[in-house]
């Protein structure tokens, strides 16, 4: 993580500083927005009630969260061992490849049968296409950066090759599979909690969800309270003194770049197996660089990753109220909006740093002097 | 309180909806390319436009961003009693055979996909023939003997684009060579002039002097490219010719506008039907464009040419392949 100067108080290093930081952000916004002569008010109002006010808006909202809490958390996983994994995009359309593969493999059978096969094959594809890239830096020394990035486009163009001559659905003009029958698609929440009077209408969240959340408590235990956590901390940190510890920091690199492809992998489960119901050409879709801003936004801590995928998905889901009710305001200026909030949370994240660490280092200090004494 | 708030606002969108539901409140539902691609989406925009201007009702429109948004966009339209709903391209179909399925009293369109539903009308172009006519053209017009085709993503749309345009090349003089590049593949294969730009150089400097672009948005940088270059472009779907005059030899005209515009009028006039709508040349639904932009560069021997192979098409002694059909391309 950013080495700060002097120690924040985590409350106010997780809570305070991200609030201000989004405050700030939905502030530079609102001039955008004044600019186009809108009034900002009435848009936030807009995107928070399209966002969380109705059941629908907040499955949509769950839907987004999801995914993004997928690959933030991946990034995060990367990060702590001083990786920066920009490939989530091209880890889950491996995966997807992966999960409709099992799908179709098994397509009819009850969808709680093959769940367990579609998680299995979703965490080894992703990771699969994440070991090429960690081999190469852990054994040759090539950016992590630049072979992931590349990696995309060889998943894109797989990908594209696969559902145009191979996999995709005969005489059909779309690139895509065929879809998948109702008892192997995941269904969603909506169907699922209707008998209980819950309605989610149509939304698209489901049970994915709940693996995910399951993810950022696995993903806690990993790094805080085992030792391989510890050592993926130690080599992230400080790769010499690693060595010095008898860590292989190789040996992370790859095991750690194999559970960030992993975690990623699970969002084709919610796209391929539940949403779609078949293999689209995109499978992240953009989740794979929002899980970067979704990463340093939650300083690589799962309990902040979910919350930044929680802002994200209300970013996206109430953005697409926003475009829906007020025509002037594009999709383009959704983007506008919510590149200003990845600017102010993630890139300028530390801009507040300086003031809060003068309103509350004291207690920090007082603490040291303690110890010292 | 909230929730009475929320109940009592959706049985007033409720009512709302019912009260539109009879006469037309078209919405239209472009794909990922966007609405002003100057392409494919634009064109269907031209159309809705040319609709409100005649019969001064709004409609409504939605740009999506992820493919998550298109069945929330179609049920936003049909909840809010919108008829017809206009989906454009073929990758909405999956959402428009659900959506039209949960409200079948409302009537769905969509263009370059057939969905086999009673409310809704599939709208598919032989783009095919068009092709042929501007590979013809290209042929004729090009002085290298080599000519080009920048298309925007290696799928079965855009072979079938590039099999008719070498077909209309091949059978105008066998020895041209067509090179083919594809812009990318992703979604952002539609949306990047740059790209196309640096493809349709690198097509020139093998000795293209004609290259015809199927790319949306990213056709842009092809035209201006090759514009720049001094040879000639290819425009797609929109009429093109007016972006670089005398620099766009001319355009494979896919009349997505006049098929949106007659879906409107339809349901406005109480004519609207469901089913397959197939829009070759004969129902004017593909044609190549001449206009003052390019009158200098088609000569009246081209002209001649383009006309008698359009007149045998129709009478079907030039049969045109189409990819679909088994998906091949014998050229």
């Amino acid at each position: 993580m950013s080495q700060a100067s002097r120690e924040l108080p985590p409350f106010v290093d997780y809570v305070v500083l991200p609030v201000v930081n989004v405050i700030t952000a939905f502030i530079a916004a609102g001039l955008v927005v004044l600019a186009i002569s809108e009034n900002p008010v009435e848009v936030v109002k807009i995107m928070i009630v399209g966002a969380l006010g109705t059941p629908e808006g907040l499955g949509y909202t769950l839907y987004y969260t999801t995914n993004f809490i997928f690959t933030g958390l991946s990034v995060a996983v990367a990060y702590h061992a001083g990786l920066f994994n920009i490939g989530p995009e091209g880890q889950a359309a491996v995966a997807g490849i992966g999960v409709a593969l099992v799908t179709l493999a098994f397509d009819g059978a009850p969808w709680w049968l093959v769940l367990p096969f579609a998680v299995a094959a979703a965490m080894v594809f992703g990771a699969a296409w994440a070991f090429i890239p960690a081999w190469l830096q852990a054994r040759r020394g090539s950016h992590i950066v630049i072979t992931t990035i590349m990696f995309n486009f060889l998943a894109a163009t797989l990908i594209v090759y696969l559902l145009v001559n191979v996999m995709g659905k005969a005489g059909s003009m779309a690139p895509e599979t065929k879809m998948l029958s109702d008892a192997t698609r995941l269904p969603l929440f909506g169907t699922l909690l209707k008998p209980l009077g819950i309605d989610l209408g149509q939304s698209p969240v489901n049970p994915t969800f709940l693996i995910a959340i399951a993810a950022c408590v696995a993903v806690w235990l990993l790094i805080w309270h085992t030792r391989l956590g510890y050592e993926i901390r130690t080599a992230g940190t400080n790769p010499q003194a690693a060595v010095y510890a008898g860590i292989d920091p190789a040996r992370i690199i790859i095991i750690s770049m194999l559970i960030s492809g992993g975690l990623t992998g699970l969002l084709a489960v919610n796209e391929v197996m539940a949403v779609q119901g078949r293999l689209l050409t995109d499978v992240a879709q953009g989740a794979g660089f929002v899980g970067i801003a979704v990463a340093l936004m939650g300083r690589s801590h799962p309990l902040g990753i979910a919350l930044a995928a929680f802002l994200f998905g209300i970013l996206y889901q109430g953005g697409a109220e926003l475009s829906f009710d007020i025509p002037k305001i594009t999709r383009d200026m959704i983007v506008v909006i919510q590149a200003l909030v990845i600017l102010f949370a993630g890139a300028l994240g530390n801009m507040y740093r300086p003031m809060l660490e003068r309103i509350f280092a004291r207690r920090p200090d007082r603490r040291a002097e303690e110890t010292e004494a | 309180m909230l929730r009475t708030t929320i109940v009592s606002l959706s049985m007033v969108l409720g009512l709302a909806g019912a009260a539109f539901a009879a006469d037309a409140q078209p919405a239209l539902l472009y794909d990922v390319g966007g609405k002003f691609d100057k392409s494919f989406n634009e064109a269907a925009y031209r159309g809705m436009e040319k609709f409100k201007a005649e019969t001064k009702i709004d409609y409504r429109e939605f740009e999506i961003q992820n493919d998550a948004q298109r069945e929330q966009a179609l049920r936003n339209f049909a909840k809010k009693g919108n008829s017809p709903i206009i989906a454009i391209g073929f990758s909405q179909a999956a959402a428009v055979e659900k959506v039209a399925k949960e409200f079948p009293d409302q009537k769905f369109a969509i263009v370059d996909m057939v969905v086999d539903l009673p409310n809704v009308r599939s709208i598919v172009f032989k783009e095919e023939e068009g092709s042929f006519l501007v590979g013809l053209i290209a042929a004729k017009a090009s002085k290298t003997g080599k000519v080009g085709f920048v298309g925007g993503m290696d799928i079965p749309l855009i072979r079938k684009f590039a099999c008719g345009y070498v077909q209309g090349v091949k059978a105008t003089d066998p020895k041209i060579t067509v090179f083919q590049n594809m812009v990318g593949t992703t979604g952002a294969a539609w949306t990047d002039p740059v790209k196309g730009g640096e493809l349709t150089i690198s097509q020139i400097e093998q000795g293209a002097d004609v290259v015809y672009a199927a790319a949306g948005a990213s056709g842009l940088g092809v035209l201006q490219k090759a514009a720049e270059k001094g040879k000639l472009g290819i425009g797609v779907d929109s009429n093109q010719n007016h972006l670089y005059p005398g620099k766009v030899l001319t355009s494979m005209m896919k009349r997505v506008d006049v098929a949106v515009y007659k879906a409107a009028m339809d349901v406005k006039d109480g004519k609207w039907t469901g089913g397959i709508n197939v829009l070759g040349l004969k129902d004017g639904g593909v044609d190549w464009a001449l206009d003052d932009n390019n009158k200098s560069l088609i000569t009246p021997e081209i002209k001649a040419a383009a006309d008698q192979a359009k007149a045998d098409i129709i009478s079907g002694k030039i049969q045109v392949h189409d990819y679909m059909a088994d998906k091949t391309c014998p050229f």
